[in-house]
């Protein structure tokens, strides 16, 4: 019941912030890869600097404990292989995964389609699994898993030089929207 | 535009900072209270098991990959599948609050035109496929392996947007 619970209230926040930023919207997501809107590379990296300064501020005062976060390992080539095929099928489709959710539920039936397609990729994939298992590990890099043990730096300068990309990011994001005048707003045709 | 009609128009979106900042401030408490981030495709692959047990029992059951799902029974029994849930019922909280709900079918303008629906479905494989490849997609590993400052979480990241960018200049020049 915990599970149902948490599950639903995060995912609720979530999806309710997704939508709020305009993230079911195919013509804004893939607006960021014409750069003429950059909201999503302004708002993935505000989420994931606030989450990493977050987390770090709550190890320091010892309210969680590093060791009980899932750090996805090393496999830095079918890291790399899969989000290259991501960012494909998101240039091509017009969402990744999460937000084709919530297009669909804003009434997008390409949303829907683009949702299908992931069942039928999955397919793919499980039905050639045994023989291209060996990509889902390629690449390992046996050092660390993270940021800091791997370059050997704290987790604090890491986060800082992460603040101030964040705002070059900001900067530069405004710039060339300024430039394009390609803003997607939530009454564009 | 009289100020009636102004009302039924859809509300303007969050700016990025305060998307950014809540987004962030949702994925840390997913951190603290269950120890991972948030993420998509972790279900839709058990969705994927679970059609199989109905259209193909055996097959599923069989297969290197989707059997374990269905080994210990309701491969959808998880919280990922919540965590989905509750994204959609918040999708669609949002949308209706901002006069956003509409039946389309969207992205024509930038995504090939009349034949929208079958980028839609490429794109969906291609993306379907590439994140089995990573064990993750651009929220389970892009965005949640970013903040615990993972290797993986960056590199798929700098794979997923070069490629997005390449990829969004080969398709604008082929119209």
């Amino acid at each position: 019941m915990e599970t149902v619970i948490s599950g639903l209230i995060l995912g609720g926040g979530f999806g309710f912030v997704l939508e709020r930023a305009g993230f079911g919207n195919p013509n804004k997501l893939t607006a960021q890869f014409r750069l003429t809107d950059w909201s999503v590379f302004k708002v993935m990296f505000t989420a994931i600097v606030f989450a990493a300064a977050g987390l770090m501020l709550l190890e320091k005062l010892k309210f969680i404990n590093p060791q009980d976060l899932f750090i996805p390992p090393a496999f830095l080539g079918a890291a790399a292989l899969g989000g290259a095929l991501v960012g494909a099928g998101f240039a091509i489709g017009g969402y990744c995964p999460g937000t084709s959710v919530v297009g669909m539920m804003s009434g997008r039936i390409d949303a829907a389609i683009f949702l299908i397609g992931l069942v039928l990729g999955t397919v793919m994939f499980a039905g050639i699994y045994p023989s291209i298992e060996a990509v889902t590990s390629l690449g390992e890099f046996s050092k660390a898993d993270a940021l800091p043990e791997a370059l050997n730096i704290s987790s604090l300068t890491i986060n800082l030089v992460l603040i101030v990309a964040a705002v070059g990011v900001f900067f530069l994001g405004s710039w060339m929207e300024n430039r394009s005048k390609g803003l997607i707003t939530s009454q564009t045709k | 535009m009289t100020k009636q009609n102004k009302d039924l128009q859809p509300a303007p979106y969050w700016k990025p900072l305060p998307s950014g900042i809540t987004l962030g401030a949702i994925l840390l408490i997913t951190f603290v209270a269950t120890g991972h981030g948030l993420g998509a495709t972790g279900f839709t692959t058990r969705l994927t098991a679970w059609i199989g047990m109905y259209i193909a029992p055996i097959a599923t059951g069989a297969n290197d990959y989707l059997g374990g799902m269905v080994e210990d029974g309701n491969p959808l029994s998880a919280w990922i599948t919540w965590q989905v849930i509750g994204v959609a019922i918040g999708a669609l909280l949002s949308a209706y609050l901002a006069r956003r709900i509409q039946l389309k079918m969207d992205g024509a303008k930038f995504l090939g035109g009349s034949k929208r629906p079958i980028t839609a479905l490429l794109g969906g494989i291609l993306a379907g496929f590439g994140a089995r490849i990573s064990a993750g997609c651009t929220s389970g590993l892009g965005l949640s392996g970013g903040a615990v400052l993972s290797l993986a979480g960056f590199t798929f990241l700098g794979g997923f947007f070069a490629v997005g960018l390449l990829v969004s200049r080969l398709t604008k020049e082929g119209k």
